[in-house]
């Protein structure tokens, strides 16, 4: 009996004395202090505490990679490459990567752990939103109620985006508005500009962000926006495409088609664009100007009440019943569309009817 | 744990006999290690240690790093379980309080081993992240393969002092290490051979094995006792 006990004593004592020395290790060894990672070229920096997975370790810093198997090494989607500090690739990263990968230096960021500063890359749409503080450098009336508005970044200096995206553009408090608030606009000017961006702005009756706009902002002002934000974009495909936007909702197509003409494009659209007159039309003329030179382009401009005055010989109508006109039955084309819900939803089921389907046709619906 | 009990009891006790023979302190080393390597090798004479032998062996790079780890954990265990054999229990025994070594030493051992691949893996991968990418992933699995737990037992058996349980337990890894890039190398050769479709896989592999052990008996006669 007394054996068994002293026995088993010691057995106990053995084994504690190994958990806590093993505890200790754990504390000493496995701390790697503050790392920091620096994510495409100083764009973002997060400092996280050392011997976490690279995956985890950005999650919690606002940089989300994707991954399917929740961090065990098998659905390799959350790749990224890793230029500094990652350290040999390991066995478990090998049966996921081509030779061709692991020569770009491309890992499997849940199998690698943060054990010292380093420098990784990421795709560009993962990396976080940004404040943006920014000079407003023009202001010009596209028509009666729509402004564009054109600003100067200064902190950062440059902005990275698909053409598609919108940002959120703050109001400060002014007049009866108390407090800051942020509404969201497309951008209107192209990728290629990094330094600036330009938004389309309509007046909405007793709107906060637009009433500021047209009533208190002034050239040379200071505004701060976030952004890029959005899924709003060209598809990758060569099918062909059919723009359908109304208002202020001429943004994303105004920046897309000078950037397909500036990246070489050759996939077909048609763009329609309606308006009530005459006077809510605007780039009519750099429209007309861009579907003459450029064979892939097609510009519908469209207007549903023509005055007598407008002198218009274009086309007249609902922008639906335009559309309907133009596109061929049993298209393969993709829809996109820009503009009210109302317009929407009507654009939607001409391009069902069309023989377009639902997940051939992506929206920026704004309210 | 019967089939290892009986190997136990088996087991020639090479190192009893060298020491009667007394060579130098330098020959009596080099003779339990290459007893351990060849003679008594621990996987191809005493077939302990199977499953990563099966498991591992299909190609020599992993085979390598397998074969490596239980190299560095058998010399680390097998002396540290000498240590805390003859410098502990048996000390306590002596002393007179009523424990029973003998059977205690199988559970001390494998929470010795345990302990020592963890403790290993957070040190080399603090150390040189190059042998913790070679070796890393193969730690954790050797905590449950019997081979290491064997060479502690075999080390008790023999009656080893510490130093020679250092070289002892060097020599049983080294004698696996061998044993299983051997095998890796045979098993790349036959995956151009035709096999017949029962015989797939572990069968031929066992089989293969068992000729392996049969060659190794040629090393029975080399140390002399």
């Amino acid at each position: 009996m007394n054996a068994i006990l002293v026995a088993a004593g010691i057995a106990c004592a053995l084994t504690t004395a190994l958990s806590v020395l093993l505890l200790v290790a754990e504390r000493v060894l496995v701390n790697y202090g503050q790392c920091r990672i620096d994510v495409n070229e100083g764009e973002k920096t997060v400092e996280v505490k050392g011997g976490g997975t690279l995956l985890g370790s950005l999650k919690s810093n606002g940089v989300y990679l994707a991954s399917a198997c929740g961090g065990r090494g098998t659905c390799a989607y959350c790749k990224c490459q890793i230029h500094d500090g990652g350290g040999p690739v390991g066995p478990t990263e090998q049966p996921l990567l081509t030779q061709d990968e692991i020569n770009r230096n491309v890992r499997i960021s849940c199998q690698v752990k943060v054990r010292a500063d380093m420098k990784i890359h990421v795709p560009e749409d993962l990396l976080a939103v940004k404040q943006y503080a920014a000079r407003t450098e023009r202001i010009r009336d596209l028509t009666h109620d729509i402004k564009e508005l054109r600003f100067a970044l200064t902190e950062p200096g440059t902005i990275k985006f698909k053409a598609g995206r919108y940002v959120q553009l703050e109001a400060p408090a002014y007049g009866d508005n108390p407090e800051p608030v942020q509404r969201a606009y497309s951008i209107s000017s192209v990728p290629s500009e990094t330094d600036h961006v330009e938004l389309i702005v309509r007046l909405v009756p007793g709107g906060i962000c637009t009433t500021y706009v047209f009533e208190h902002l002034k050239e040379g002002d200071d505004v701060t926006f976030t952004g890029p934000f959005g899924e709003f974009e060209i598809n990758e495909s060569d099918k062909p495409m059919v723009w359908i936007a109304g208002g202020s909702g001429m943004a994303p197509f105004w920046s897309m088609v000078r950037h397909l003409k500036e990246v070489g494009n050759s996939r077909p659209v048609k763009y329609f664009f309606g308006a009530v007159q005459r006077r809510d039309l605007f780039f009519l003329e750099e429209l007309r100007a861009l579907a003459k030179e450029l064979d892939w382009f097609e510009y519908y401009p469209a207007l549903s009440a023509a005055a007598e005055e407008d002198n218009w010989d274009g086309d007249v109508g609902l922008i639906t019943e335009v559309v309907d006109t133009y596109v061929e039955q049993g298209t393969d084309a993709e829809g996109y569309l820009c503009g009210s819900p109302g317009m929407c939803d009507a654009a939607c089921k001409v391009l069902h009817a069309k023989g377009i389907t639902t997940d051939r046709i992506f929206f920026d619906k704004f309210a | 744990m019967t089939d290892m009990m009986t190997i136990l009891a088996q087991t020639t006790d090479t190192a009893e006999a060298l020491r009667q023979t007394d060579p130098s302190m330098m020959t009596q080393m080099v003779l339990i290690l290459l007893a351990a390597a060849f003679t008594e090798n621990i996987l191809l004479t005493r077939f302990l240690g199977m499953c990563p032998f099966l498991a591992v062996s299909r190609n020599l790079r992993s085979a390598t790093g397998m074969g490596l780890a239980v190299v560095f954990v058998t010399t680390g265990t097998v002396f540290l379980n000498s240590l805390l054999y003859y410098k502990v229990l048996v000390p306590i025994q002596a002393a007179g309080v009523p424990i029973p070594a003998e059977s205690l030493k199988l559970i001390l051992f494998i929470v010795i081993i345990a302990a020592f691949v963890q403790f290993m893996e957070m040190l080399i991968e603090r150390i040189s992240l190059k042998l913790y990418v070679a070796l890393g992933i193969f730690l954790p699995l050797i905590t449950v393969n019997c081979a290491i737990l064997g060479a502690s037992l075999f080390m008790v058996n023999k009656d080893l002092t510490n130093a020679e349980s250092l070289v002892y337990g060097f020599g049983a890894g080294l004698g696996w290490c061998i044993a299983i890039i051997l095998m890796a190398g045979i098993r790349e050769k036959l995956k151009k051979a035709k096999i017949p479709a029962g015989l797939e896989g572990p069968g031929i592999t066992l089989i293969i094995t068992g000729i392996m052990a049969l060659t190794f008996i040629i090393f029975q006669g080399m140390i002399q006792t």
